[in-house]
């Protein structure tokens, strides 16, 4: 104690304060090995739910506390870390998000999907199509697909473990009985590596061909219900569909007002009172670079609106 | 009765079935054999463990002592507790069906009826919707509910029609064993008999070994070819349903008989 005690009075200089400060990104390093051997036994079964002993964290339940924890115990100070939330990187829970990573770890903050190395992201996947050596973190608040059908748990694992799936089929069923096609928008369920049926996480169901062999190592975290489970890079990820229904991404007759995209997720707004609205990009890094590509092309933007903060890459936080 | 249609073989065989509950006993040293195309009725008052047996049957409770050997096709006998897990449960939603006394036990009240009647041919891994819809529409007919209420929620359907549905959702994979827990209990009379109707058509088209555990020994007459009489736990009396209604030996099975109500 005593000796410590010394250790301490010995610091000079801007370390001294850090002494007192948070461990490096918040999470003990106890923790963090636990939650990476979970991630390690994770990507060793894709789409298998592993438990893990999810911590309190300071962010409310259902803010994405899994998938803050294992961003937690995979940051390093060489990371750059973006965060989005249904495709935007300016919402609330990505701007609390970055700030408490800003705060606990001090690494680069980007908006650009290109140079982040760790991407944790709330109901999308970014339009800019990821590469190894990246990871992506998805939020996830309910982990189990077969949940909504079989509230059992004991069930629902004995399911799994078996493989015994054809229950998941009955939401689609039901889906073609009542909408004469699967009208399942989000959440769409998956079959990782002709395996585990596993939840995407809220995104789209047009992001669900993203999954499929990406480059990326995909990993979620659901901090409520402590599971954790991974996609390891290039695994083959199917969504379910029948036969005479195959699977389908939304599409839209119109392109981004802002950035002219025809192939990106569009968020449909409200301008006005009139009734005004606009189809603009959800991925407002996708949408920004495109139109900044535009500009130095010389072409004028689609519309002269600058709604979106951040006139460079990197954020200032 | 075609009672020997499937060689010399017995579909079910239950030998010493036990079961205790801690010191209670749920039933005792229950012998039987079940052969192809029979129906089995066991019958008793409440408390004499018929439901136990059943559960023991069915796999959803453990017995404490006995074996119970199922034949399947085209195999040997084979025990039920030896066959790997998944085997097991393949062969529940295929070669067995369940029918429990109160439907909304047996089926998913939260998906439409339809889907409860699709779900066995999903679990079977046919994908495809048209032929998945079309069985449903062909087992709604068959078992006499309006193919107009196909996607409506079971919570709008009359008890009846619950467990008609119930035993859809059981028959469209064309099991070969089915167990019923009271199927008629709790319907009224008029619905009861048309039900029994239904049930005993079905029996002699699909050629369904039947077990068939039931209080009312009106039903158990209708129905069974074989009756097994339960009492605090152990089968007192067996054989031929005639036989041991109109000639009961045992003096709890005359107790039984001479107590029905005749109207």
């Amino acid at each position: 104690m005593k000796r410590s005690m010394q250790i301490l009075n010995n610091v000079e200089g801007p370390n001294k304060s850090r002494l007192f400060e948070y461990n490096f990104a918040y999470l003990d390093e106890g923790t963090k090995r636990m939650i990476r051997r979970v991630i390690l036994k994770a990507i060793a079964t894709p789409g298998h739910q592993v438990p893990f002993g999810s911590r309190e964290m300071p962010l409310p339940l259902g803010w994405g506390t899994g998938g803050i924890q294992i961003t937690a115990s995979l940051i390093g100070p060489e990371d750059v870390l973006k965060v989005i939330d249904q495709g935007s990187d300016d919402t609330t829970n990505a701007i609390s998000i970055k700030k408490f990573f800003k705060k606990v770890t001090g690494v680069r903050i980007t908006e650009r999907t290109s140079m982040a190395t760790l991407i944790q992201t709330r109901h999308r996947i970014p339009e800019t199509p990821l590469r190894e050596g990246q990871i992506i973190i998805y939020q996830v608040p309910i982990p189990e697909p077969l949940r909504f059908l079989e509230p059992r748990e004991t069930e629902t694992r004995k399911m799994h473990a078996l493989a015994d799936y054809g229950l998941m089929y009955i939401k689609l069923y039901e889906d073609i009985s009542i909408h004469g096609r699967i009208a399942t928008a989000f959440m769409y369920p998956v079959l990782v590596h002709y395996r585990y049926i596993a939840s995407p996480s809220p995104i789209p169901r047009f992001d669900n061909p993203k999954m499929d062999h990406m480059p990326a190592l995909q990993l979620f975290g659901a901090g409520r219900e402590k599971r954790i489970y991974a996609i390891p890079p290039y695994t083959s990820v199917k969504s379910l569909d029948f036969e005479d229904y195959p699977f389908e991404v939304e599409t839209w007759d119109q392109k981004c007002a802002l950035c002219g995209s025809k192939e990106s997720y569009l968020d449909e707004v409200i301008i006005d009172d009139q009734g005004g609205r606009l189809f603009i990009c959800s991925d407002t890094d996708y949408c920004q670079q495109r139109r900044w590509a535009g500009q130095k092309e010389g072409l004028p933007n689609q519309i002269s609106v600058t709604t979106r903060a951040g006139e460079k890459g990197d954020q200032v936080l | 009765m075609n009672q020997n249609t499937d060689g010399r073989r017995p579909l079910l065989k239950a030998m010493g079935l036990t079961k205790y509950f801690g010191d209670r006993v749920g039933c005792r040293n229950i012998t039987f054999d079940l052969w192809p195309g029979e129906v089995l009725g066991i019958v008793g008052e409440s408390g004499s463990g018929k439901t136990t047996l059943l559960n023991l049957l069915s796999g959803q409770l453990v017995e404490t002592k006995g074996t119970v050997k199922y034949s399947l096709a085209g195999k040997d006998l084979v025990d039920l507790n030896q066959l790997p897990a998944p085997q097991k449960r393949y062969l529940m939603r295929t070669e067995w069906g369940l029918v429990r006394q109160n439907p909304k036990e047996g089926l998913r009240m939260q998906v439409s009826a339809g889907a409860n009647v699709g779900e066995r041919l999903m679990a079977l891994g046919i994908r495809h919707y048209g032929t998945i819809r079309s069985e449903v529409v062909k087992w709604f007919e068959r078992v006499e509910i309006d193919v107009a209420r196909i996607d409506d929620l079971p919570e709008t359907f009359s008890g009846g029609m619950l467990q008609r549905l119930q035993i859809a959702r059981n028959l469209v994979t064309q099991p070969r064993l089915v167990l019923m827990d009271e199927p008629t209990g709790g319907l009224d009379v008029s619905i009861q008999a048309s039900l029994l109707d239904l049930l005993r058509r079905l029996v002699s088209e699909l050629n369904l070994s039947l077990i068939i555990v039931t209080h009312d020994l009106a039903v158990a007459r209708l129905l069974a070819h074989r009756l097994l009489v339960m009492r605090q736990g152990e089968v007192v009396e067996s054989g031929l349903t005639d036989q041991v209604l109109d000639d009961p030996h045992h003096p709890y099975t005359q107790l039984l008989v001479s107590s029905v109500l005749h109207s």
